[in-house]
């Protein structure tokens, strides 16, 4: 490997709207190859930090590159080394799928009949073929995520923004989402990814940053992030209510720790600092003859980490959000 | 592994890079981006109302209207109201060039355009390419209801196919000051609502209907500056009379002003928006 520059190298950057300040000096680092996560609540500056790195806004201060080219003075070469993927899909509403992939892949200098040929492999690639002559005022939410993301490959850049790709989506088409997202990191691409959920920051990303209010509050692993943030809960719920107390010893001899119980459900909560345990609580119930009727691990909620991170929760977070996102319209 | 292929992928999209659109390439964007306005009028036909109902409404309505109290006859009104028509219906068929742009802009899809490696102008250029057709329907109706009404050009098919182009021209280059609105204004209906305000003093306050002759001294030295009658001077020179005059040097070179006015505009505050 020759001596490379970072993906992304970015240092204090900030914008402001207004009296606003949407991004409060972020620093980022990001190797080529690595998939990135910045993981945030609503309106903490996700978009708009991934927006002046696309020079789609301006950057008020602080300086950032990508791949070594400076984004404020080489707007034009950014825009070749990076496809953005937005929040909401950016496709042509009035055209149908194939028509948009034919569109953008044009506007990438390629012949007519070699995008026509583009446009039908990313069709393929992305399971759309049947929706090639739609209209994508017809296509569901999944259908136009994908055809966005295709749209963003067209001229195979190497480093790829996708800005909440799963937001509103329904679980299955969100797996499936994560699915093409592994893929183009097995081709090597650089991501870069926003996020509001922390399960999908950690599935899909080698490394972490938390944005709140425009600040970057930690950075990490996924397993260091939670490692910081605490345990995961085992949610018991007994067959028979009345057996809670002897569930409960049970539980302490097992775990030695003792469970948090609600007696009128009939439940058990149990903190796991290692998540084999669970096994084990399971099993001994079993021996024990205690049937139980539902079993569940819980993962701490992204609200558990900003709480552990930064002392409030995410709701704070919300109601700025309407104002951030009203101030980037314009 | 994924290192290497990133490695690679990097350093040859390093080595694609270049600096700016070429002009080669900014004109094929212009074309692509053509290609997509007028898909998009062929899905939503409705675009065409304006330009279609408009030049058989307003020609035979002013003709019948205005025509025995103004030139005494309809017949001998056709030459003033059909070519006054013609600069009318290309003035409001600019203002929906700014309306469909504003709309346009509010769309997902030009912060695709926006993020990608092309030339700045296009994504603007473009739909004014594609609104050619729009002039040309204009302008060719309004000419094909006034045959059918009796009206004669005095310019023979020559001046006819010129004044024609004239005016489709024309529309084409005022269209930028809407264009410019379409980029400033804070939604579609402040661009139609300003449009409306500069559009009706401007062909009313013209020669289009009425000769400049018979109103105010003062008025009438505002008619004579108005961009419009100057315009509607060269059209009649054409169709009219025949003749390639002076009037059709001004109306050209007017437009020419604005366009180079008017285009820069819009291009730096487009490519401001968000």
């Amino acid at each position: 490997m020759t001596t490379s520059d970072l993906a992304v190298d970015a240092t204090g950057l900030v914008k402001r709207f207004g009296s606003f300040t949407a991004v409060a000096g972020v620093d980022l680092a990001i190797e080529p190859g690595e998939v990135f996560g910045v993981l945030g609540p609503n309106g903490a500056g996700k978009t708009t930090t991934l927006s002046m790195l696309a020079t789609l806004l301006p950057i008020d201060s602080g300086r950032a590159s990508i791949f070594g080219v400076d984004v404020a003075s080489a707007p034009h070469q950014i825009r070749q080394l990076v496809g953005v993927t937005g929040q909401y899909a950016s496709v042509d509403e009035n055209l149908t799928g194939a028509e948009n992939l034919w569109l953008f892949a044009r506007l990438h200098g390629r012949t007519a009949r070699q995008a026509r040929a583009l446009a039908a492999d990313l069709l393929e690639r992305f399971g759309l073929t049947e929706a090639a002559g739609k209209q994508i005022k017809d296509y569901s939410g999944g259908m136009r995520r994908r055809l966005d993301l295709g749209a963003s490959l067209i001229s195979s850049p190497p480093l790829i923004f996708l800005d909440e790709p799963t937001t509103g989506l329904d679980p299955r088409t969100r797996s499936h989402m994560w699915d093409t997202i592994r893929e183009l990191v097995a081709n090597g691409s650089t991501i870069l990814l926003t996020t509001q959920y922390l399960d999908e920051a950690d599935q899909l990303a080698d490394r972490i940053a938390v944005i709140d209010r425009g600040l970057k509050v930690a950075e990490g692993t996924p397993s260091e992030l939670k490692a910081g943030v605490g345990e995961s809960t085992l949610q018991l719920r007994l067959s028979d209510k009345s057996l809670v107390e002897d569930a409960a010893l049970l539980v302490k001899r097992t775990t030695g720790v003792a469970p948090v119980l609600t007696p009128e459900a009939g439940g058990l909560n149990v903190p796991l600092p290692d998540a084999n345990k669970a096994a084990d609580v399971l099993i001994a119930l079993r021996e024990a003859d205690l049937s139980i009727m539902s079993a569940a691990v819980q993962q701490p909620t992204l609200d558990e980490v900003f709480l552990a991170l930064t002392g409030h929760g995410t709701a704070e977070s919300e109601a700025q959000s309407e104002t951030e996102s009203e101030e980037a319209r314009r | 592994m994924s290192a290497l292929t990133a490695e690679r992928s990097i350093q040859a999209a390093k080595e694609r890079l270049t600096p700016r659109p070429t002009p080669r390439e900014t004109v094929s964007q212009t074309i692509t981006m053509a290609w997509r306005a007028l898909k998009k009028m062929q899905r939503n036909p409705e675009q065409f109302f304006d330009v279609i109902i408009q030049p058989l409404l307003f020609t035979a309505m002013f003709a019948y209207i205005f025509g025995g109290a103004l030139a005494g006859g309809v017949k001998a009104y056709l030459p003033t109201i059909i070519t006054g028509v013609l600069a009318q219906t290309s003035l409001t068929a600019c203002m929906a060039t700014g309306t469909q742009m504003r709309e346009d802009m509010e769309k997902g899809v030009f912060d695709r355009f926006r993020s990608l490696p092309i030339s700045r102008i296009a994504p603007l250029a473009g739909p004014m390419l594609a609104d050619l057709l729009r002039y040309g329907i204009a302008a060719t109706l309004t000419l094909l209801t006034g045959f059918a009404m009796g009206y004669r050009p005095g310019g023979g098919v020559g001046g006819v196919v010129a004044g024609w182009l004239l005016v489709v021209v024309a529309g084409w280059s005022l269209s930028w000051i809407f264009a410019w609105l379409g980029t400033v204004a804070r939604s579609a209906q402040a661009v139609q609502g300003i449009g409306m305000m500069i559009m009706f003093p401007l062909t009313f306050l013209s020669n289009a209907f009425v000769s400049q002759h018979t109103m105010p001294n003062w008025l009438e030295h505002f008619v004579d500056v108005n961009p419009v009658t100057l315009v509607i001077n060269a059209i009649r020179d054409l169709i009219n009379q025949g003749q390639l005059t002076a009037n059709v040097g001004w109306a050209l070179l007017g437009c020419l002003v604005v366009v180079a006015i008017f285009a820069p505009l819009a291009v730096r505050s487009y490519s401001k928006k968000i």
